[in-house]
């Protein structure tokens, strides 16, 4: 009897993913037809039907074709993907800290194991206050102070709300970092294998990193040009973090797909430290009706579950 | 003329300064250069390692460098503001002190913008700050702001030094050597004293020492700027600005002081640098240090007073971890020139010099403790295991560098001593001509009432006859 809206809801959702995945391929596709400059040597006259993204049989010469090459220059990376505007929701009730999503950011990005771009912080606001874990990424602000402040726009926003760093034009004067209120910015204080990485470096990758220059979360737009989420979202046991497009007002977690502003609406989404006016991307939803206890998250090695020593819950623990 | 005679016998005086170096000066050298060669030994340790061997991590991102930048800029206002406005206001003992303040100006400026350069990750890139400037950015107003100030100075030092270039040249029988003299001739720039030139200097260093007033304001302004645009909590301030201008000019008459007592005793310049000019400047020293005070307690008060998160727990740290650098350089450095130069009896040459000492140390502890605690205190709580990365603690690297900016100052103050008369000797044979001139008239010279106590005005009224 009450089945009905259930899978009325469940269809819609179905729907909403679809349609949502449909549009990230097509933002793919136009991706991967994108017209390079050719050896003009290799030229051979070949042509290839292909099948466009809206639908209509092309002929294209072979050598035309970027196949699997999703290579996005510095100077390309500056344009947002069209007619889209990112947000991320972090629904805060689910996290135990399993550290899936650091871990795998850190290896997509070739991070060494101290540096991370998202963050999972033991969060009490106060004494009384209830702990919680927070998963912190950049949260690509629509007002970023770390924008405003560079000096030379090694840093920037792009029309689909991301903020990138380029790193080959970044002189390294750490501006940004004591501008950015949440600390989402590393410097790569030194050399190290870990920047060692043979494949040509694009800001949307953040990969190769440089020695003396700043880097942060990308917000994966590589993965997203592919049609996929970003890897924090993808990594996550718990489907914690939701990614999608606020212009369609669909984010997905890759486990269920929902209209953005009823996510927000119905669980009381909110944003850290709202009062600053630097206007994130990334919504929080409230610890409420918790799933795990905040102790499970303290299943890791000593040296992880050491950061959290200050915390006035984890004090209170060890009292005990 | 009598002002020319009056200026070949002062010449005479200070020339055995310019000709003759003794051992105990090369030794002086020498050991600058070894404090600068460490510094470029780390300097290049840096560039080769990388930042890591520094103390500076993700959350203090700027530390002892930033400090010593601020620093150095503060001591470039001795010249700016302190010389700028005593010419500006016809301060009647300024002559034999101008040309150190000047100095000092300008010898800072070159040295301050680079210990920004210290804290750049890539050296390699500066060019970019002009290929692809952005007007948003305070650090851009910062290098528009420090060239402008660094051009400004250098003009106005040089029209300084004009009319001592033309008397060096002129100076007959000096056993300079000729290569020194043609510099000096070609630097006076055909300058011969006559009454149009005369007139047409002093015009320019009128509007020079006005327009430099209103640059160094600008400059250090921009210079706060960098820091209460941000939204960190120690930082994000409206009285940055006027706060970081009163704590430039405050170490910048703490340094000429400090350099008046040296040169007084290494010159043997009694004569010339006199009690009045300690208390003049000391007491210079003792307002600034009223306004630093009342700025910083002001500063704090309201941090403290209310009850923000993030402004207590900075207020927490300051007076725990903290503490004794709090008290040194907040209370006793700003207490101290208060209390030595209030009471009338405690101010000696010696006991004025030791109260600059400790206001231009209290004044870096100051910068430091605007900089390190408050990126120690971050929005973020900093949830981390490694020590380094928790608190900032300077490297020896950075302490180098450090000592390596502080000798290269002395060096380039040494051998700016060496090439020109550390008094102008111009600018004081005029002084005493037209003070001789005016006692002689009967007339109240306007600018010693307004300066000089009846007592010492007898005094000089006596050195004036003498001539």
């Amino acid at each position: 009897m009450d089945n009905s809206p259930n899978e009325r809801k469940n269809n819609r959702r179905k729907f909403l993913r679809v349609s949502f995945l449909t549009g990230l391929s097509a933002v793919a596709a136009k991706t991967v037809c994108a017209d390079i400059p050719v050896d003009p040597e290799k030229e051979t006259g070949e042509m290839v039907t292909l099948l466009s993204p809206d639908g209509q049989l092309v002929k294209v010469a072979k050598e035309k074709i970027n196949y699997m090459e999703k290579y996005i220059s510095p100077e390309a990376s500056r344009k947002g993907i069209p007619h889209r505007k990112f947000v991320m929701v972090i629904d805060l009730a689910k996290c135990k800290n399993a550290r899936k999503c650091v871990e795998n950011c850190q290896k997509a990005h070739h991070l060494p194991p101290h540096q991370e771009f998202m963050k999972v912080y033991l969060m009490q606001e106060s004494e009384e206050a209830a702990p919680y874990w927070m998963p912190k990424p950049c949260f690509h602000c629509d007002k970023p102070l770390c924008v405003s402040v560079c000096p030379v726009g090694a840093t920037y926003k792009r029309s689909d709300g991301i903020v990138l760093i380029d790193n080959e034009r970044c002189i390294g004067c750490k501006f940004c970092m004591t501008g950015c209120p949440y600390s989402a910015r590393q410097f790569n204080w030194a050399d190290s294998p870990y920047l060692h990485v043979d494949q040509p470096y694009s800001p949307e990758t953040s990969v190769p990193g440089k020695e003396g220059t700043v880097s942060k979360c990308d917000f994966c737009p590589d993965m997203i040009r592919d049609g996929k989420m970003p890897h924090c979202v993808s990594a996550c046991p718990m489907g914690v973090i939701y990614f999608g497009d606020q212009l369609e007002d669909i984010v997905t977690n890759g486990e269920e797909t929902i209209r953005f502003s009823e996510l927000i609406a119905s669980r009381s989404g909110y944003r850290h430290l709202e009062d600053l006016g630097t206007k994130p991307s990334v919504y929080y939803l409230p610890p409420v009706n918790r799933q795990f206890p905040v102790d499970r998250g303290f299943d890791h090695e000593d040296e992880i579950n050491q950061r959290y020593k200050d915390v006035p819950y984890v004090k209170k623990m060890h009292k005990n | 003329m009598e002002s020319n005679k009056r200026k070949q016998e002062l010449l005479k005086e200070f020339l055995p300064q310019l000709e003759k170096t003794s051992f105990l000066w090369y030794a002086w050298v020498t050991f600058l250069l070894g404090a600068i060669f460490l510094g470029v030994y780390c300097l290049v340790l840096q560039i080769l390692k990388g930042h890591i061997i520094t103390g500076m991590r993700d959350n203090v991102v700027w530390g002892v460098y930033i400090v010593n930048f601020i620093f150095f800029m503060g001591i470039s206002y001795a010249g700016a503001l302190v010389s700028g406005s005593m010419h500006l206001f016809k301060t009647s003992w300024r002559g034999p002190i101008l040309r150190i303040a000047e100095l000092t100006t300008i010898i800072a400026l070159f040295i301050g913008p680079l210990y920004i350069l210290l804290c750049i990750g890539r050296l390699d890139r500066l060019p970019f700050l002009f290929m692809y400037p952005r007007i948003q950015s305070p650090i851009t107003w910062d290098v528009i702001a420090i060239t402008t100030d660094l051009f400004g100075c250098l003009i106005y030092l040089y029209l300084s030094f004009i009319r001592d270039f033309a008397l060096l040249r002129d100076s007959g029988d000096t056993s300079l050597p000729k290569w020194r003299i043609n510099i000096y001739k070609v630097l006076a720039l055909g300058y011969h004293d006559t009454p149009t030139q005369k007139k047409r200097i002093k015009n320019v260093t009128n509007i020079m020492s006005a327009m430099i007033i209103a640059i160094a304001i600008i400059v250090y302004s921009v210079l706060a700027w960098i820091f209460s645009v941000t939204l960190q909590p120690g930082w994000h301030s409206t009285i940055f600005g006027p706060y970081f201008v009163i704590a430039a000019v405050f170490s910048g008459a703490g340094v000429i002081i400090i350099l008046m007592r040296v040169f007084r005793s290494v010159y043997h310049l009694e004569k010339y640098i006199t009690k009045q000019h300690f208390v003049g400047v000391g007491m210079i020293l003792m307002v600034l240090s009223m306004f630093f005070a009342y700025f910083t307690f002001s500063e704090y008060l309201t941090k403290w007073y209310g009850s923000k998160k993030l402004d207590d727990n900075l207020i927490q740290i300051l007076f725990t971890q903290y503490f004794w650098q709090f008290l040194f350089s907040n209370y006793v450095g700003t207490l101290l020139p208060i209390i030595i130069m209030g009471i009338p009896r405690f101010r000696t040459i010696n006991t004025i010099t030791f109260a600059a000492i400790v206001a231009v140390l209290a004044l870096w502890m100051n910068r430091y403790l605007i900089v390190v605690p408050t990126l120690e205190t971050p929005y973020m709580p900093i949830q981390d295991t490694r020590l380094e990365w928790l608190l900032y603690k300077a490297t020896w690297i950075e302490w180098c560098l450090t000592f390596g900016g502080v000798g290269t100052f002395c060096l380039l103050f040494t051998l700016a001593a060496k090439f020109v008369p550390i008094i102008p000797v111009s600018e004081v044979a005029d002084a005493e001509l037209e003070m001789s001139e005016a006692l002689a008239k009967g007339q109240d010279n306007h600018a010693a009432t307004i300066t000089i106590p009846a007592k010492k005005q007898v005094v000089l009224k006596k050195e004036a006859n003498e001539l």
